[in-house]
């Protein structure tokens, strides 16, 4: 059946996290941007939302809610509504975390998942991203070659969420077939940990490089162990996260220019009597529309266990294109104040332009 | 629960009307070609096919609601012709608007009949406040005068809704609509239209000269001009509501044909299209099709939103507007892009591809143009009157 009603549950965890957007993400998102920086105050606070430890399961500490993509979808796009720095800030430690749930072993659940399920701050995180020209995360160049029981991993990885503090990092990488996911604690032999990134947008989420150069890992640290993981499927899942992000933003952008156009007086009278101004509203808000429901369609996939490949990929293509295209035009109605970091929606441009390059920084 | 997935019942009835569909397109070109033909009732196949529309009385509840049906039934339909079908059973727009705007027994009366509505005139369109056809009161009798354009399904249709004024000083509140029956003196069927495309569908002129109509003929009753602002005409706009989803719905069948078709060339041509690939080490065509794509699934997916929300009972004027106007835009980029991808193949009349590409570039400007709908769609998003936004 063709339905686009949300669960009761789906339902609270909008409205809860539209909330926390408007009281606490969106009045500091010029402050932490300009800073660069997210205090730890910040976290401490996130942390009590239990964004990460509700879809893990009992067993290992967590409040065991259905993991489900949808409703994750449905929370980034609020929380990015609010602001995506803080929103990737906030959902980051799932990246490693959700990973671990859906396709780690026994043991590495029962080794890593109960640390993100305790009273502080914890985070690890995925280092999928490479500064290549045309990185394709489906051919990176980071190397796992096999060594005896175990693999070697060597490469470069960038724009790795909150690496400044991640405890372990899950490094995704090109095996003698195919890609694997491995786990590689912080404080491993042969990895350097680069200086936080400067970024055109996202400027308050810390990101970092990693350098691997020979990094030993044995079998079990491998997502899966020795049966391997499905690493399309947290592609997928990050295409999907980046399009919710994308969603929100540009309905921050549209919300921010409809009540400024209609204030802004020229020719005697508001632009937004203007059908200039008015159409390209009218126009933001279809593609906002459009870009939400081919993100739920893709998440949909994902929540039944399908592939989402197809999905995911149109989704993440439309959504990073109409989401620069909405933002730009953001910029354009407020005309010179657009331009002045006096207004958000100069910010909301550059996060726009610069999430649309990422393909798996944000796991659903 | 959020779903986009059909059920068995849904899946049984597109895949029905799918195999109609393709049968009624080997008649596509014909009458293309031959713009003065009607397309018959029933192809000569329909003897030996089921219906695919009895597959649609058993329904239940894990099925889609019907206004969601009926979106992706008309696309159904359209991927495989716009105008031919293995049985015709449409009715026309003035089927709609009496089942909206008339009397029970109006409806009792007339709604057997195919019946066209009749809106625009030489003199106005998008702005159907301007209507210059009058209606006059002579004794019980209504009196009509004025000219009628683009009157889809005018030649076949047993009767006709129209649109007339009470009192041109009165505006849009002087509008109201009266059923005609084809035969009655002083009302002419002028022309059939030459078109762009669609040229199977009959879309007609009219002219009424004196044509004198029972009294009881002005759907839903009532005789007054209300007072301005009083929303009025908001009850003749309503039969809208359901329709522009539906008229999107037409051009994405076409668009959805034109998919198909270049993905199946593009095959054959061994260009496969890899969803994982980069955008950097993509053949171009393969990108160009994946925009498409994308472009196409947007529009869909605001159709069915749309459809949805009037199967719940709940208000799409909104939402109406944005999937008439995505897939106003979609369906000419989608043709547009699949001619670019193919090349000259894509504008040969040897292939259906260019005539669909001529046939959904209507999807904009019927039933209210595209900027139509970003009008209303800028009206709700900035709370503006049709005063203040025009």
């Amino acid at each position: 059946m063709i339905s686009f009603a949300l669960t009761d549950e789906q339902s609270s965890a909008r409205d809860a996290m539209r909330g926390f957007a408007d009281e606490a993400l969106r009045p500091m998102a010029r402050e932490y941007d300009e800073a660069a920086a997210i205090p730890d105050d910040f976290f401490k606070q996130a942390w009590e939302l239990g964004l990460t430890a509700t879809q893990i399961p009992e067993s290992y500490g967590g409040y065991g809610a259905d993991r489900s993509p949808l409703t994750n979808a449905i929370v980034l796009e609020e929380l990015a509504y609010g602001d995506a720095a803080q929103a990737l800030a906030a959902t980051a430690p799932s990246l490693f975390a959700n990973a671990i749930a859906d396709q780690g072993t026994d043991e590495q659940k029962q080794t890593y998942l109960p640390a993100f399920c305790g009273e502080s701050f914890h985070t690890g995180s995925l280092a999928l991203n490479e500064s290549t020209p045309g990185f394709d995360p489906f051919a990176p160049k980071t190397t796992a070659e096999k060594k005896g029981a175990g693999y070697t991993l060597h490469g470069v990885k960038s724009f790795v969420p909150l690496g400044n503090t991640a405890s372990s990092f899950l490094v995704i990488a090109r095996e003698a077939d195919g890609i694997g996911a491995f786990i590689v604690p912080r404080d491993a032999s042969g990895l350097t940990v680069g200086e936080v990134e400067k970024n055109l947008g996202l400027k308050a989420l810390a990101t970092t490089g990693l350098r691997l150069d020979g990094v030993d890992v044995a079998v079990d640290q491998r997502l899966g162990g020795e049966a391997g993981a499905d690493i399309g499927r947290i592609i997928n899942q990050g295409r999907v996260a980046i399009s919710a992000i994308l969603t929100g933003v540009s309905r921050a952008a549209l919300d921010y220019c409809v009540p400024y156009s209609k204030e802004r007086v020229a020719f005697d009278e508001p632009i937004a009597r203007k059908q200039s101004i008015a159409f390209r509203l009218a126009e933001m808000h279809v593609e906002i529309e459009s870009s939400r429901w081919l993100t739920w369609q893709a998440a949909a996939d994902l929540e039944a266990g399908r592939d989402a490949t197809r999905t995911s990929t149109l989704a993440k293509r439309y959504v990073a294109d109409k989401s620069t295209w909405i933002t730009d035009n953001g910029v354009q109605v407020l005309g010179g104040h657009g331009f002045i970091r006096e207004h958000p929606v100069e910010m909301w441009y550059r996060n726009a332009r610069t999430l649309g390059v990422l393909e798996g920084v944000a796991s659903v | 629960m959020i779903s986009f997935d059909l059920s068995k019942n849904d899946t049984k009835v597109l895949d029905a009307l799918r195999a109609e569909s393709l049968i009624a397109r080997k008649y596509a070109r014909e009458y293309d070609e031959n713009e003065h033909e009607f397309p018959p009732n029933e192809l000569p196949e329909a003897k030996d096919h089921p219906d695919f529309m009895s597959l649609m009385a058993d329904r239940n509840a894990e099925d889609s609601g019907g206004s969601v049906m009926f979106t992706l039934i008309a696309m159904g339909s359209t991927w495989g012709d716009y105008s031919v079908r293995l049985r015709r059973r449409e009715s026309g727009l003035g089927n709609s608007a009496l089942k909206a705007a008339g009397t029970p027994e109006q409806v009792e009366k007339w709604g057997n009949l195919t019946l066209a509505m009749a809106i625009t005139e030489p003199g106005c369109g998008s702005d159907p406040s301007q209507v210059r056809t009058t209606a006059t009161l002579d004794g019980d009798q209504w009196v009509l005068n004025g000219e009628k354009i683009f009157v889809t399904t005018g030649c076949r249709a047993d009767g006709v809704v129209v649109w007339a004024t009470l009192d041109r000083a009165a505006g849009r509140a002087g509008i109201k609509s009266f059923l005609v029956e084809k035969g009655t003196p002083g009302f002419v069927v002028a022309h059939k239209e030459k078109k762009l495309g669609i040229r199977a569908d009959d879309t007609a002129a009219y002219v009424f000269e004196d044509c004198r109509i029972p009294r009881g003929n002005l759907l839903g009753g009532n005789e007054e001009i209300p007072k301005a602002g009083s929303g009025g005409f908001r009850g003749v706009m309503k039969t809208f509501n359901m329709t522009r989803p539906m008229v999107a719905a037409l051009g994405l069948g076409m668009a959805e044909a034109a998919l198909d078709f270049t993905r199946e060339k593009m095959t054959e041509a061994g260009m496969d299209v890899d969803y994982n690939q980069q955008i950097s080490t993509q053949p171009a065509a393969a990108a160009k099709f994946i925009e498409l794509e994308a472009t196409f699934e947007a529009a869909k997916l605001t159709m069915l939103r749309a459809g949805w929300l009037a199967d719940q009972g709940e208000p799409n004027n909104m939402e109406a507007s944005v999937s008439k106007a995505k897939a106003g835009s979609a369906v000419r980029e989608i043709t547009q892009g699949c001619i670019e991808i193919l090349g000259p193949l894509g504008a040969s009349r040897e292939h259906l591809l260019e005539k669909w590409f001529r046939d959904v570039r209507i999807t904009d400007i019927y039933e209210g143009t595209g900027e139509i709908q970003r009008m209303i769609i800028a009206r709700t998003l900035l709370d503006y009157t049709r005063k203040e936004l025009n």
